[in-house]
């Protein structure tokens, strides 16, 4: 074993290897979908062969076996003389996934990984009516070395043009035993005919010593065609001699695959997420301070501190730079999320018997990566869903008068501080009747005349799954519900839309990033709260009129033309009043979530800010209402009000 | 030999000490009674200041505070503890522990000092009589005449009752 | 004396650090570079004494580099060796044809490259 120690190019072996199977996965994918070009085969053979000669460099054999069989059907495929087949394809999308969960266990410190059996006689299977005889080398016949070698080296002129040393040639032999050199000038030219370039000399070596004919080959291995060599042993022990006679090397120079136009794109660097989230913390920090700074200059007098206040104008802008920058930083096209699905949907499609297409657009559009991580089992479960429940078989969708193939769309986009992410089908759509029997049955409040919207969001209700069987696809136990859940945990919305016959759409609305938003500020009972400006749309001094009392404890506010529930925050949040001022007095923010709008009743209005969000939950937990909380420039701790969780609180409660 | 000094033998074991090597604690006051906690999890100690209410905490949770960014709740161990008394003046302090990947504060009366017991000052806590519950206890400490609740932090902040374990969607 | 400068290309980040850091470690002067193309830029610009190369890269191979080189006054007699896992014949052969001194077959002890390399350096 070496004594350098490799382990730290490990780590960049796996990344890079995982980054590898990626791109033979969409290769081997675009293969089957007829959407190659020329390059794909190589890029698919390229990154198979950087694995095998990694993973034999690092001893992982497992991975080294497997790979070598990959890369010889790949050779084969790239050399025109296998095509891609569906039982190659499938063998080598299998490969694919093998290989990442052995690259997991190595990664891991499993050293005894072995590998998939079946998958390597499967590929060798492949392998065996196309390969040539890789017969091996049969077992020399093991004889005892001679007393001596007797060596005729005569190198053709050429030989230096491929930056190869008659010398050192000689040199390693005479590491091999004892030399008696005698140098061959019969070749020497005159001296004006000499070009130092080429080489004229010739050497009769004797060569003494224990030593095989394979450790003298050895030495002559890469010289083998461009020299004159005889090797005779002096003594023979066994008959037979065989002297290699040099070949005249002129091999047809293969045509090289034209180097398609690919370009690497801007360069980049890889960096820890744990230091671009410190870098966050410390712009978070900076933006805390800074709006500390800004509030205790607020009144100051311009006059005799104009240069002062002016820094500190520019600061803000400054700060605000920087923190968009460093949030870009965490910023990952929704590509990431989006080409897991192609694989998903072929082999969904596949199990279940359905042909399906997937469409994708918006790919650039970039999302926090926390955001990202977080979004991925959603969309999956959406994805299953459109495929599992939405799409019809082939045969019913040739009766409907449809296209065989079923298409799902992925899109994604930025509207206003948000990203909304869709999954259409155009499948059979939701089954209203289905979903109001299937609800009445579990108990809850249904009735013939709610909209298709409220039925709609009827099957976010855990336990509610109108599926005929539950395919262990996606009926799991794993519900709507759950998603409904993790994407309100991200401060996101679910919105359906579904016409029967003719498909559904889920539209997920996020927020940009996690960690910074834009807040109003307001004071209830001594307290400071966040109202995050993408739920507000206006606040306002309402009449005594304008304030209708339903019942004991519900009160309504009208609003222009709508009334909408009016609720005190105080009341909300259980916070003792701070000052005795009249409800009338009070201010109202009308914020809307879901397509609800609610009317929050607060002491006053303190400002608008950038607030950095922090987590509450991770030193305490998770606390209703809230969605997190933030430092105030005066040091204090103020929480974040998560309007989408009361909004539908108020909903269940009433 | 009884579970307590087993258990106290054995989390100094687990520390990779022999019984006569002393490990240390933070005293405390608490409604008259001095308690210590591991000084390994104690992160520091700070006056008590404003705290931000939570709505709808059980009355032992103050609210929460800003540690230099990083928001961290207040537990009042006095009224855990239901000890009368509880008063908010210049002694009162914070301890700021770092427990199960958790850093939170405890309000305390008062601090002490920082105290070496070794296992043979530590005797199991008796059955009755005290005010914490004696599965948090990891014994009673004795240090010339001073008598010593040793409590098992992690245990405590960890425990159902103690109310940072998330009580499930509503 | 000054040190021995060698390129090292490979279009693997792993195995290009990996064989940089043992001939580094073996007092030799290493530039690297992630395909031909880059490679034959550095080696136009700068000296080296010895070009060590995988095959398979993309943008320009390890054999198309080795050609290219070759081209170059500096570069006609330098020692230029592949590192390849095939053991057919035919990609050793298409090098050799190319103008490579030699190859080395993965995988390799980190060792027995500084050793070669020091035989071919003399």
């Amino acid at each position: 074993m070496s004594s350098i120690d490799l382990t730290q190019f490990q780590a960049t072996f796996f990344a890079e290897s995982r980054e590898g199977l990626d791109a033979m996965e969409a290769g081997l994918l675009a293969l089957e979908a007829g959407t190659a070009n020329g390059e794909t085969i190589n890029t698919i053979f390229r990154a198979a062969h950087s694995i095998k000669g990694g993973s034999a460099t690092f001893g992982f054999r497992a991975i080294a076996e497997t790979t070598h069989l990959l890369e010889t059907l790949l050779d084969q495929v790239r050399g025109g003389q296998r095509a891609v087949d569906a039982e190659t394809s499938d063998a080598l999308l299998i490969a694919v996934d093998v290989l990442r969960g052995l690259l997991d266990r190595v990664e891991a410190g499993d050293s005894n990984t072995q590998g998939d059996a079946s998958l390597n006689a499967r590929l060798e299977q492949l392998l065996l009516p196309a390969a040539t005889a890789a017969t091996k080398k049969t077992a020399a016949t093991v004889q005892p070395n001679p007393l001596g070698w007797q060596i005729r080296f005569f190198p053709q002129p050429g030989m230096y043009a491929t930056g190869n040393d008659p010398l050192r040639i000689l040199r390693e032999l005479a590491a091999l035993g004892d030399c008696n050199t005698c140098c061959d000038v019969s070749a020497l030219p005159a001296l004006h005919d000499l070009d130092a370039a080429q080489a004229y000399l010739g050497w009769n070596i004797e060569l003494r010593g224990d030593i095989s004919r394979a450790a003298i080959s050895e030495v002559f291995a890469w010289v083998e065609d461009e020299c004159a060599l005889e090797i005779v042993a002096l003594i023979p022990p066994v008959v037979a001699i065989d002297p290699i006679v040099a070949a005249v090397a002129d091999a047809p120079i293969a045509a090289t695959s034209a180097v398609a136009a690919h370009d690497h794109g801007d360069s980049s660097i890889r960096v820890a997420v744990a230091k671009v989230d410190a870098l966050i913390n410390l712009v978070g920090e900076l933006v805390i301070t800074q709006a500390m700074l800004r509030q205790q200059s607020a009144h100051l007098d311009p006059g005799a501190h104009d240069l002062l206040l002016v820094g500190l104008t520019q600061l803000d802008r400054n700060t605000r730079d920087l923190q968009e920058a460093v949030m870009s930083v965490r910023m990952l096209p929704v590509e990431f999320v989006f080409s897991r699905f192609p694989r998903l949907v072929r082999d969904l499609g596949a199990r279940l018997g359905k042909k399906v297409r997937l469409r994708t657009s918006g790919e650039g559009t970039e999302l926090d990566k926390g955001v990202i991580e977080r979004i991925i089992d959603p969309l999956t479960h959406l994805v299953r869903n459109a495929v599992d429940h939405g799409l019809e078989t082939p045969d019913k969708r040739l009766a409907a008068g449809k296209d065989a193939i079923g298409t799902i769309t992925l899109s994604a986009s930025h509207q206003g501080g948000h990203i909304i992410i869709d999954v259409v089908d155009d499948g059979r759509g939701l089954d209203r009747q289905r979903i109001l029997a299937k609800a009445a049955e579990r108990g809850l409040p249904v009735s013939d005349t709610m909209s298709d919207n409220e039925v709609w969001k009827l099957i976010f209700h855990p336990g509610l799954s109108t599926a005929d069987s539950v395919t262990d696809v996606s009926g799991r136990g794993v519900g709507m519900d759950v998603v409904k859940q993790n994407i309100a945990a991200l401060s996101g919305e679910v919105d359906i839309e579904s016409q029967v016959g003719v498909g559904m759409r889920v539209r997920i609305k996020l927020p940009l990033t996690l960690a910074i938003l834009d807040g109003m500020s307001v004071a209830v009972g001594g307290e400071i709260f966040i109202l995050p400006l993408s739920y507000v749309i206006e606040s306002l001094l309402p009449g005594t009129d304008d304030i209708k009392r339903i019942a004991a404890e519900s009160r309504m506010l009208r609003v222009r033309d709508e009334y909408l529930p009016l609720m005190a925050m105080a009341d909300l949040y259980h916070i003792p009043p701070a000052t005795t001022a009249e409800r009338s007095t009070s201010v109202v923010v009308v914020v809307e979530s879901e397509g609800r709008k609610l009317a929050l009743e607060v002491d006053e209005l303190v400002g608008q800010q950038q607030v950095v969000v922090k987590s509450i939950e991770s030193n305490y937990r998770r606390i209703h209402g809230v969605s997190g909380a933030t430092i105030l420039g005066d040091g204090r701790v103020a929480l974040i009000v998560d309007v989408g969780g009361l909004s539908r609180s108020l909903i269940r409660a009433a | 030999m009884s579970t307590e000094t087993l258990r106290s033998i054995d989390s100094s074991a687990a520390r990779g000490t022999r019984p006569e090597v002393a490990n240390e604690f933070l005293t405390f006051i608490l409604g008259g009674e001095e308690y210590g906690v591991d000084i390994l999890k104690v992160q520091e100690i700070r006056g008590y200041d404003t705290v931000t209410r939570i709505p709808d905490a059980p009355d032992f949770v103050k609210g929460v505070i800003n540690l230099r960014g990083t928001i961290v709740p207040v537990i009042d161990l006095r009224l855990k503890f239901r000890l009368s008394d509880v008063r908010y003046d210049e002694f009162t302090v914070m301890i700021i522990i770092n427990v199960a990947r958790r850093v939170i504060g405890i309000v305390v009366d008062a601090v002490s000092d920082v105290v070496s017991l070794t296992a043979e000052q530590v005797r199991p806590a008796p059955e009755i009589g005290a005010t914490v519950d004696t599965q948090f206890l990891t014994g009673i400490g004795t240090l010339d005449e001073r008598m010593l609740i040793l409590i098992d932090i992690e245990r405590l902040v960890g425990s159902a009752e103690f109310g940072l374990v998330a009580v499930t969607a509503h | 004396m000054s040190a021995v400068r060698i390129l090292a290309v490979d279009d693997s980040a792993s195995m290009r650090q990996m064989v940089a850091f043992a001939l580094r470690a073996a007092g030799f002067d290493v530039a690297e570079a992630e395909d031909g193309k880059i490679a034959l830029d550095k080696a136009r610009n700068d000296r080296f004494n010895c070009v060590v190369t995988d095959v398979n890269m993309p943008n320009m191979d390890g054999i198309s580099l080795i050609r290219e080189l070759r081209q170059l006054p500096d570069y006609r007699y330098t020692p230029m060796l592949m590192l390849t896992t095939e053991a057919g014949l035919d990609k050793k052969q298409e090098g050799k044809a190319a103008g490579a001194t030699g190859w080395i077959v993965k995988p390799f002890d980190p060792e027995q490259l500084v050793a070669t390399i020091r035989k071919v350096m003399g």
